[in-house]
């Protein structure tokens, strides 16, 4: 029987595939038509494909753990040598592999939307779950034609030649799954979109059913970002955390449009407000998210975290990208301008502040496409060739986040439709000075004062303050304020927490080159580093070599960091490095080898990142907040009757 | 309604950048035109491979149609072009710049396969590949009789290079 | 004379004293001798600049080979007592702008500095419109029954009237 994986897997991919477009186009026509008994047909469709979907993962995972290198995508990226774990995720270790796990994380959310949404009009979920199966069977076409994970090969090879070493990480277990779950996620949003526009309503109860949807893949985004990020500064080696390179980039926009809409969502919900705007970036998330593929997987700009390319993808992916994205906006542009607004609001309201982060996080947006677009475009049109980095995006990012980051501070304590200035100025002018005061006494305790640092802990500490002191007053007045309202503080807080760390570890960090013969020792940053020994390492599919490195501070041991540098059996050209880390509740001591010099001596690099945790922490306390505002029970109370 | 163009806006935006990824489909985001690209080529001054106490210097071949060709022995690729560079030696002097080699390993390289070059530099430090601004191995110019470098191939030569691009140029330039 | 030409003399003679005077600072500037002063200066400049051969990595982190040589000039360049420009300038003219984290300001790449204020104006005038709009708006709002009502009659009418 396991002779017949790989045809199984790819027979049920193909069924997937005939199955989502043919249901795609029924559950259209069913809308169309108003035909009850074809929109009915949504939930055992959605039910059908993602069973089949599943059972076609499920033999690729079964492939990697038998070891079945006949199967051309196993053994260019498994061996009997990688651990059984890294044999799961290697599942996901490649560009076809991966594109499976896209697609079936896709099928679950049509699932999760069909059986979930009774409260729907059947029409709109007709609609919703044909938009979702037409873009996986697209996206499973793709799959088929140009890239699928189960063509044999002509001999099977009689060993795998192994997963990428930089890969054989417990990242790879999570981070992928998670950051598709969010990419993929925003794809509910997007349907609800299009299904909305195409029935021509779009009303507050439109939001409220798209508002958990899309917090929960916003939530899945932020950890799989967060989590890449921590991964590549550990991997990596040289303490980077990011690099505003292609791909993060391309992860990053559709974080930002997630997190626009997640607040437009909330406006268009609790006051039927910016209705075309919500629709407009809801298509715009999902766009970004189909980009973020189109990109990473064209191999049409460069990347640090180095993924396989091939034009012919490119191209499907292209011509995919255009075909859903293109359709969706022509529908905007028809569908938009008949939706209108009828609530008013005063200049300072809810509304306005909601519309005003709206703005910020569209043009930084933009911005970061620009950025990462330019060496495209300028090379497309052969004008040469531009490098844009770090300082282009920091130089731009930045100004932008300050003025969102003091908004943040405000919109959530004022009220909707309009809130009188002079009772925000009694209400947080004591916050402001509390925030400024304490940043300055901060930073000087952390290191030199400067303008920037001064204000990134201020707005830190501005948004938190204020934060709780609407918790506090909600508590005091002897209101319980609703899990939306504990995670919307809770997600702000860690906004809070990440822009701390990213303030005080990109200001204060600070390095060290050193060559350490054992005995011998360095400073860095009040730190005593004492290389105690160094010797050879034996792993299960690489060999090594291990340093031990006392680190004491004031006589007193903190830690005693063991740096790996490894070579993989199957790279032996290219070795790894294993940077080892500890973590101090408020700084990271990171320390990572470089070359050996002579017999026994070590390059060495040091490194001190204070508050850098507080990045990480800030995104898990943001996800965590999403995840409390998801499980309000506003969103589960059964359809309001609208007539 | 007025300023129903706006709606359409987005989708516009997103025509003009569906064709800017068409276009670039085929383009490497890597290489890099060449900075010296009919400019005169560099002057250095750098010993000989096989006789050390030599040393070569580009006006030396002033006057003639010459290539300049970067390669190592520690450079695989420039081990599957080598066929390719004893070709074009029939037609046109070729100088090798051996580039960060050890002088013992780049020699024994040469007498394993064959040494096509008129001469072989060593730029140990890669301070004058630098200047040529290379940035792989192997990489050819060509320099025309005034020294002005007309043309660069980055990576190996492949057959269709000599016969389209490189043999046609040197035969124009020697003309 | 007119008041104009007497302001543009005044201007082309404070630009010529700024030239005048930015020239002698950098003139004057101490070469820097100090090793660690080089090894920062070092890590600032490679910080911006592109390892040619990697995939995306600054000059700083890689350990590429020629990403090593590069360094090595840089850093000769530096303890030499050449500016930070002309050390840029030293690396673009071997490799181009491509070796640029940090694009120059051309016209080339004028819409990539001041896209990102154009944007923000823009986005900060629609703000602006909208929430005047807003304002203007006399009719109060119909509550959300009456607007599911008003909606349906306008759909209905819609469908009725033939396009």
């Amino acid at each position: 029987m396991s002779a017949m994986l790989p045809e199984l897997g790819l027979i049920s991919l193909i069924a997937a595939v005939v199955l989502s477009l043919l249901s795609g186009a029924l559950l259209f026509s069913g809308a169309a038509l108003n035909d009850s008994r074809l929109m009915a047909a949504a939930r055992p469709l959605a039910f059908a494909l993602s069973a089949l979907v599943l059972l076609s993962f499920a033999c690729l995972t079964a492939l990697f753990l038998l070891n079945d290198f006949s199967v051309s995508y196993v053994a260019q990226h498994s061996s009997t040598l990688l651990p059984t774990l890294y044999r799961i995720a290697a599942v996901w270790g490649g560009h076809e592999g991966s594109l499976l796990l896209w697609l079936l994380l896709l099928c679950l959310w049509t699932l999760a939307v069909a059986l979930s949404s009774r409260a729907l009009d059947p029409a709109l979920l007709a609609r919703v779950i044909a938009v979702m199966s037409w873009i996986a069977g697209s996206f499973g076409l793709f799959l088929l034609l140009t890239s699928s994970p189960f063509t044999r090969l002509d001999i099977p090879a009689l060993e795998g030649r192994e997963l990428n070493p930089m890969l054989q990480d417990p990242g790879l277990v999570i981070h992928p799954p998670l950051l598709y779950m969010g990419y993929v996620g925003f794809s509910v949003a997007f349907a609800m979109a299009i299904g909305g526009l195409m029935s021509g309503r779009i009303d507050a109860a439109w939001a409220r059913w798209s508002r958990p949807w899309t917090t929960f893949a916003w939530v899945n985004l932020t950890l799989g970002i967060a989590i890449g990020s921590v991964w590549a500064y550990y991997e990596l080696g040289w303490g980077g955390w990011w690099f505003w390179d292609p791909v993060e980039n391309a992860s990053f926009m559709p974080w930002l449009a997630g997190t626009a809409l997640m607040h437009s969502l909330a406006a268009t919900d609790k006051r039927g407000v910016f209705k075309s705007w919500t629709v407009l970036l809801a298509i715009l998330t999902f766009s970004l998210s189909l980009l973020g593929t189109f990109l990473v997987r064209s191999g049409v700009l460069s990347s640090v975290h180095a993924f396989a390319s091939d034009p012919s993808r490119g191209l499907f992916i292209l011509v995919l990208t255009a075909l859903v994205v293109g359709a969706s906006l022509l529908l905007f542009a028809l569908k938009a301008p008949a939706l209108q607004s009828h609530a008013r609001f005063e200049p300072l309201s809810r509304e306005s502040l909601l519309l005003a982060n709206n703005v910020l996080l569209c043009v930084a947006t933009a911005s970061v496409l620009l950025g990462t677009l330019y060496p495209l475009m300028v090379d497309a049109l052969n004008l040469g060739k531009l490098s844009v980095g770090p300082p282009y995006f920091n130089a731009v990012f930045v100004p932008l986040m300050l003025p969102l980051l003091f908004v943040l501070g405000i919109g959530p304590v004022t009220r909707w439709k309009a809130h009188a200035l002079a009772e925000i100025t009694r209400r947080l002018g004591v916050v402001l000075a509390v925030s400024c005061l304490l940043a300055v006494l901060w930073v000087w305790s952390v290191g030199q004062m400067s303008a920037l640092s001064v204000t990134g802990v201020a707005l830190a500490l501005w948004i938190t303050l204020s934060a709780l002191l609407d918790l506090a007053s909600r508590l005091r007045k002897g209101q319980r304020p609703a899990l939306g309202i504990w995670g919307m503080h809770l997600a702000h807080i860690g906004v809070a927490i990440t822009v701390v760390g990213i303030t005080l570890t990109s200001a204060y960090e600070s390095e060290r080159d050193v060559a350490l013969a054992p005995g011998e020792h360095a400073m860095l940053a009040g730190y005593r580093f004492t290389l105690q020994s160094a010797g050879p390492l034996e792993g299960p599919n690489y060999l090594g070599e291990q340093a031990h490195i006392a680190v004491s501070r004031d006589g007193k041991a903190v830690a005693t960091l063991k740096p790996e540098k490894r070579v993989y059996l199957s790279m032996p050209g290219m070795p790894m490095t294993e940077a080892a880390i500890h973590d101090g509740a408020l700084s990271h001591v990171y320390v990572a080898l470089a070359d050996k010099i002579g017999d026994t001596a070590w390059g060495i690099r040091l490194y001190h990142k204070p508050f850098i945790g507080w990045i990480w922490y800030g995104a898990l306390l943001m996800a965590l907040g999403g995840l409390i505002a998801v499980a309000d029970r506003r969103y589960r109370a059964r359809k309001r009757k609208t007539q | 309604m007025k300023k129903q163009w706006i709606w359409a806006l987005p989708l516009a935006v997103f025509v003009v950048m569906v064709g800017f990824f068409a276009a670039s489909l085929d383009k490497d985001p890597r290489e890099l035109p060449s900075q010296r690209l009919d400019k005169p080529a560099p002057a250095f001054n750098l010993p000989q491979l096989a006789n050390p106490q030599a040393s070569f210097a580009p006006a030396q071949m002033h006057g003639q149609v010459w290539l300049l060709n970067v390669w190592a022995s520690w450079c695989a690729a420039c081990r599957s072009e080598h066929e390719i560079v004893t070709q074009l030696a029939r037609h046109v002097p070729i100088v090798g710049l051996n580039q960060q080699d050890e002088a013992q390993a780049a020699r024994a390289w040469l007498t394993e396969l064959g040494d096509p070059y008129l001469l072989s530099a060593s730029d140990d430090d890669g301070r004058v590949s630098i200047d040529y601004g290379v940035y792989g191995v192997p990489e050819t110019f060509v320099i025309d009789k005034q020294g002005v470098i007309r043309y660069r191939h980055l990576g190996p030569i492949t057959r269709e290079t000599m016969q389209d691009t490189l043999l046609p140029l040197i035969r124009k330039l020697q003309a | 004379m007119s008041a104009a030409r007497r302001f543009i003399l005044w201007a082309q003679a404070l630009a010529a004293a700024l030239l005048l005077l930015a020239t002698t600072l950098a003139l004057a500037a101490p070469l820097p001798a100090d090793e660690a002063m080089v090894d920062a200066r070092l890590k600032a400049i490679s910080r911006e600049l592109r390892c040619l051969v990697c995939q995306n990595e600054t000059l700083a982190d890689s350990n590429a080979k020629l990403a090593q040589n590069l360094r090595r000039e840089v850093r000769k360049l530096i303890a030499d007592g050449h500016s930070d420009s002309e050390v840029i300038s030293f690396l673009t003219e071997r490799y181009g702008d491509f070796v640029r984290y940090r694009p120059p300001f051309k016209p080339l790449t004028w819409l990539l500095w001041l896209g990102p204020l154009a944007l923000f104006s823009c986005g900060a005038l629609m703000l602006r419109h909208i929430v005047q709009r807003q304002k203007q708006q006399a009719a109060p709002p119909p509550d959300a029954a009456t607007a599911a009502r008003i909606h349906a009659l306008l759909a209905q009418q819609n469908k009725d009237t033939p396009a």
